[in-house]
């Protein structure tokens, strides 16, 4: 066994920032206007009726305070700097070569409405590639307009209805068709487009069978939106007979390519039927995730569909870039402006760095990787890995199950993800909604993690595995290393407890004592 | 020269004998075997076409550089765009916070190995509330625009509602994604928009036209302050009246750079607030750098229909010590899929921690001084570029940072203007002459901090001379 690290967090018992400084704290001075600016505009332009009164209430503290307080906060965050084998979100480098590139005036300091003859490097660069990401899934036009993977899953609900709208249909198309094990985004995005959404039950073999596909399609079927393989690591391999059984009743077949990294090079959503798809760039293309962005659903579709798409599309006229607003068939903007572009950059920069030869390489890595993993983990008493009747080798990660643990020692999935903190290595993926499978985690190694990180990573969860048999109250109660102690639930739900500000939470606080004091 | 035996700087697996390694643990005599679950049909034919390997860190740099040099930035030249995106200084230690890899890189732990940023996040919607006047922030969706349509979409399920009236005098581009949100007329569950016009004399609501409108199907009414071309809303307080009187959502989207000098909207009656996120201490980056917050009153009705993340404040198992955790995490999409409010996912919210710095920076102080500048120095910019012959300023006495130009007069159109002194180094406001807003050659032009007096001198004398 590897020996495990000895490991404690930063614990800087920092205050909220709120609660430090002093009145006549300056962190930020601005200049007073030129003399000739107030003689021109007098003393308080702003129209009577909305001069502010108040002075808000904010931090009156130092440039070196406001440094230190936030860098504390940084320290006091885990944030794969330990081993995050965090499955569904293909935990990756960030290049700081990319990041470093991005921060530069020549993005940093661009503004979209710019002429785009002074935008050339950057339409450049989004030219290319979308010129990668069509080579990688056979599909004819991309754009970056959506802000992460839910919102390209919304952009082909929106895509979906323009298309339909354009054939007189849109009244009939009211359905989607998903299946109950695809990421929550894609029901939830159709639901919001409008769409009525119908979630096929999976059968043993881990997928939804072709008979109930077949079943739920239908004249008023509009789109399918699938992902494939899903989060247990189960490839369907009845997907082209999916894709076509929903082409024979007219229907769009989106793939969610949230799981692309075990796949990529390997498919192409093209050339297995589907209109469109999406890449996550903050997940499979190397772009920082940021604790939940800026992201970027990276939407792809065909030469049919791309007239639906939302606008502007970049495109190479001659020599020069520019950009093509001019659509009157787009469903309209699903974002203001062309994306995130820095995260576009980074993605673009991690494509080349990697090329054809580390992409396919990189995908072998992370399907053996989990693989290796499987089999390490297997080894395990108290975990069952899901879908048991699947025993072929599953795909880059695997839903695993601590149901046996639980019930031979009542410590569970959560318990476990706390005390992992206590030895620096990041708290694992559960499961989306619903939890079909009990007590679940999800790791996924990818091509970033060695082997020896995927060695001391399960040699922690086989070491927690050993306490919550002879100790469970040291699991149940963890973590113990971390900056804080287990934060009680209580408030969540509660009106009179929760408080998403600090003026609320001391003006709870205030009545509650009111009222105990009375 | 890569050679096919060296291992790539981003994969440690990619050593000499890793993966043969891990096969031979597993009993796969290759790496196909570990791809048994895809029937061979399905795998691709079309050969990968990708541009060649830029394996070595000095490579990627070049190329990378090579192509941005191409981009000329708001840096070297003087400019006036803004409507959605604005240049706002930002200061470098909002840089350096928001370049720390553990909050660049994270994605989602427990509340205690992410405490710190959920601080930093409960820190800028406290901070943000504090702006506003309101109890309830919500961490930042992906845009303004896509703020407003949740709002909207928001007002609607509490009301049971359908109907939203917005300004005729809109930004087409945040116009365009509220569409989106409020679904085309043929979805059952569509929302319907109607445009308010606006008083000619002022830019601001027609509030004949408002009143004619407001109705009992009306869910909401949605104003800005300032509006999209730059006008103070000084009715705001009477606009809310009117909605709530109608039984509808007062929804309103503000500039949270103006905060310091302009009332809080929780002060004038708002009962939903949307706003960018932007001007926070965020970079242009091409308008990658946006976002959207919502905010509101702390009532559960309004609570319980936000669609993202609310980040709250609570006790650990420990005495005296806070922590912080997600209020009602069920009502969202990943509670709750298809049922939940709308949907979310991955959002903005590095730009909440920017956000965070930012204001503690800037404190109460800061806000006003800076607020102050910026109307001051906007109104003294509009009030050069109306001495230059030609040039009309539409409502010189409302604005706060923006303001349109009309050039009508000049016999030239803005897009040969904006040509001419592009050439000149400066980017002129943005065009609005094919916004159908009626405003003829006219554009948005945008002053913040950043232009000093001299600059706003050199922009109006440059002006003048290429307009001769």
């Amino acid at each position: 066994m590897t020996r495990l690290p000895t490991f404690h967090a930063a614990k800087w018992d920092e205050p909220l920032v709120m609660d430090m400084g002093r009145p006549g704290g300056r962190g930020q001075l601005f200049p007073a206007p030129e003399p000739e600016v107030a003689e021109a505009v007098g003393q308080n332009p702003v129209p009577a009726a909305m001069q502010r009164k108040d002075r808000p209430v904010l931090p009156e503290i130092t440039e070196f305070e406001a440094q230190r307080h936030y860098l504390h906060l940084s320290q006091m965050t885990l944030g794969m700097m330990g081993v995050s084998l965090f499955g569904t979100c293909t935990m990756k480098y960030n290049s700081k070569t990319s990041e470093f590139a991005t921060w530069r005036p020549q993005i940093a300091e661009v503004h979209p409405y710019q002429h785009p003859d002074t935008l050339q490097g950057v339409l450049e660069i989004m030219h290319d590639f979308d010129g990668i990401l069509q080579s990688l899934s056979g599909m004819d036009q991309f754009v970056f307009q959506p802000g992460g993977g839910a919102d390209a899953a919304y952009t082909m609900t929106a895509v979906a209805r323009a298309y339909w709208a354009d054939r007189g249909q849109l009244g009939q198309r009211t359905e989607m068709v998903t299946s109950i094990q695809a990421h929550p985004c894609n029901p939830a995005t159709a639901a919001a487009a409008g769409f009525t959404v119908i979630n096929l039950p999976l059968e043993e073999n881990g997928y939804p069978s072709l008979e109930a596909l077949k079943a739920a399609l239908s004249e008023r079927t509009a789109l399918i939106m699938l992902n494939n393989p899903d989060d247990m690591g189960i490839y369907n391999p009845e997907i082209r007979e999916w894709v076509q059984a929903a082409k024979d009743v007219g229907a769009l077949c989106f793939y969610d390519h949230a799981n692309f990294n075990g796949v990529m090079g390997k498919l192409s959503a093209r050339e297995l039927g589907f209109d469109a798809c999406m890449f996550m760039l903050h997940k499979t293309f190397g772009a920082p995730k940021a604790g939940g962005g800026p992201a970027v659903g990276a939407f792809g579709c065909t030469a049919e569909l791309a007239p639906y798409m939302p606008a502007p599309v970049v495109v190479k006229q001659g020599e020069r870039y520019v950009l093509d607003e001019d659509r009157p068939k787009s469903c309209g903007k699903i974002r203001e402006f062309w994306g995130n572009v820095p995260q576009v950059v980074k993605a673009y920069a991690w494509a080349r760095a990697m090329g054809a030869e580390g992409i396919q390489l990189a995908s072998d890595i992370s399907v053996v990787a989990n693989n290796y993993m499987d089999h390490r983990l297997s080894q395990l008493p108290g975990i069952a890995r899901s879908n048991p009747d699947v025993t072929k080798r599953r795909m880059e990660m695997t839903r695993w199950s601590l149901a046996p643990l639980h019930e031979e020692t009542g410590i569970g999935t959560v318990e476990i993800a706390n005390r992992m903190a206590d030895y620096g290595i990041d708290p694992w993926w559960m499961s989306h909604e619903p939890w079909i499978v009990p007590q679940p985690f999800t790791p996924e190694a990818g091509e970033l993690w060695s082997k020896e990180d995927i060695d001391l990573w399960i040699d922690v969860l086989a070491q927690i595995m050993q306490e919550a048999r002879e100790n469970p109250e040291l699991v149940r109660t963890a973590p113990h290393n971390q900056p804080i102690a287990q934060v009680k639930g209580d408030a969540f739900e509660d009106p009179s407890k929760w408080a998403m500000t600090w003026r609320a939470y001391l003006r709870k606080r205030d009545q509650a004592a009111a009222q105990g004091a009375a | 020269m890569t050679g096919p035996t060296r291992a790539h700087p981003w994969m440690a697996n990619s050593a000499p004998g890793m993966l043969e390694a891990m096969l031979a643990e597993i009993g796969a005599a290759n790496v196909a075997e570990v791809f048994e679950q895809i029937p061979p049909e399905h795998f691709r034919t079309a050969p990968l076409r990708l541009p060649p390997q830029l394996s070595s860190e000095m490579e990627l740099k070049r190329d990378l550089l090579a192509k941005l040099r191409k981009n000329a930035t708001c840096e070297e030249n003087l400019s006036f765009l803004g409507a959605g995106v604005w240049q706002h200084h930002v200061p470098a230690i909002v840089d350096e916070i928001i370049g720390r890899t553990e909050f660049a890189t994270n994605v989602w732990g427990s509340l205690q190995s992410d405490h710190g940023r959920n601080q930093a996040w409960f820190e800028f919607s406290s901070q943000l509330g504090a702006l506003l006047n309101l109890d309830v922030v919500q961490l930042p969706v992906y845009s303004w625009g896509c703020a407003i349509g949740h709002a909207i979409r928001m007002a609607a399920r509490k009301t049971g509602r359908t109907k939203v009236l917005l300004p005729r005098l809109s930004d087409p581009e945040r116009l365009s994604v509220i569409r989106t949100y409020c679904q085309p007329q043929e979805m059952d569950s569509a929302i319907e928009i109607v445009l308010i016009e606006a008083d000619a004399e002022s830019g601001r609501l027609d509030l004949a036209d408002l009143k004619a409108k407001l109705g009992a199907d009306v869910a909401a009414v949605y104003f800005e302050n300032p509006a999209y071309l730059g006008t103070i809303e000084t009715e705001a307080a009477e606009i809310a009246r009117m909605a709530r009187a109608a039984g509808a959502e007062t929804i309103v989207g503000v500039d949270p750079i103006s905060l310091g000098v302009m009332t809080a909207p929780g002060d004038y009656g708002a009962d939903i607030v949307t706003g960018p996120v932007q001007p926070l201490g965020v970079h242009m980056n091409c308008g990658g750098g946006v976002g959207g917050f919502i905010a509101s009153r702390d009532e559960p009705d309004y609570v319980h229909q936000y669609n993202g993340f609310l980040v709250s404040i609570a006790e650990t198992v420990q005495p005296g010590q806070l922590g912080f955790g997600l209020a009602c995490p069920h009502q969202n999409s990943y509670g709750q899929r298809e049922h939940g409010n709308d949907w979310t996912g991955n959002s903005t919210y590095l730009w909440a921690i920017a956000g965070a710095v930012y204001m503690s920076l800037l404190g109460p102080e800061g806000f006003r001084e800076l607020g102050h500048l910026i109307i001051s120095r906007a109104r003294y910019a509009a009030k050069l570029l109306a001495e230059v012959p030609g040039v009309r300023i539409q409502w010189p006495d409302s604005t706060f940072k923006e303001f349109v130009v009309n050039f009508d007069d000049t016999g030239l159109s803005v897009a040969e203007i904006n040509d001419r002194l592009r050439a000149r180094g400066i980017f002129g406001g943005k065009d609005l002459s094919g916004e159908g807003l009626g405003l003829g050659q006219s554009a948005l032009w945008c002053v913040t901090e950043v232009h000093s007096a001299a600059d706003l001198r050199h922009a109006a004398t440059t002006l003048s001379e290429v307009l001769k």
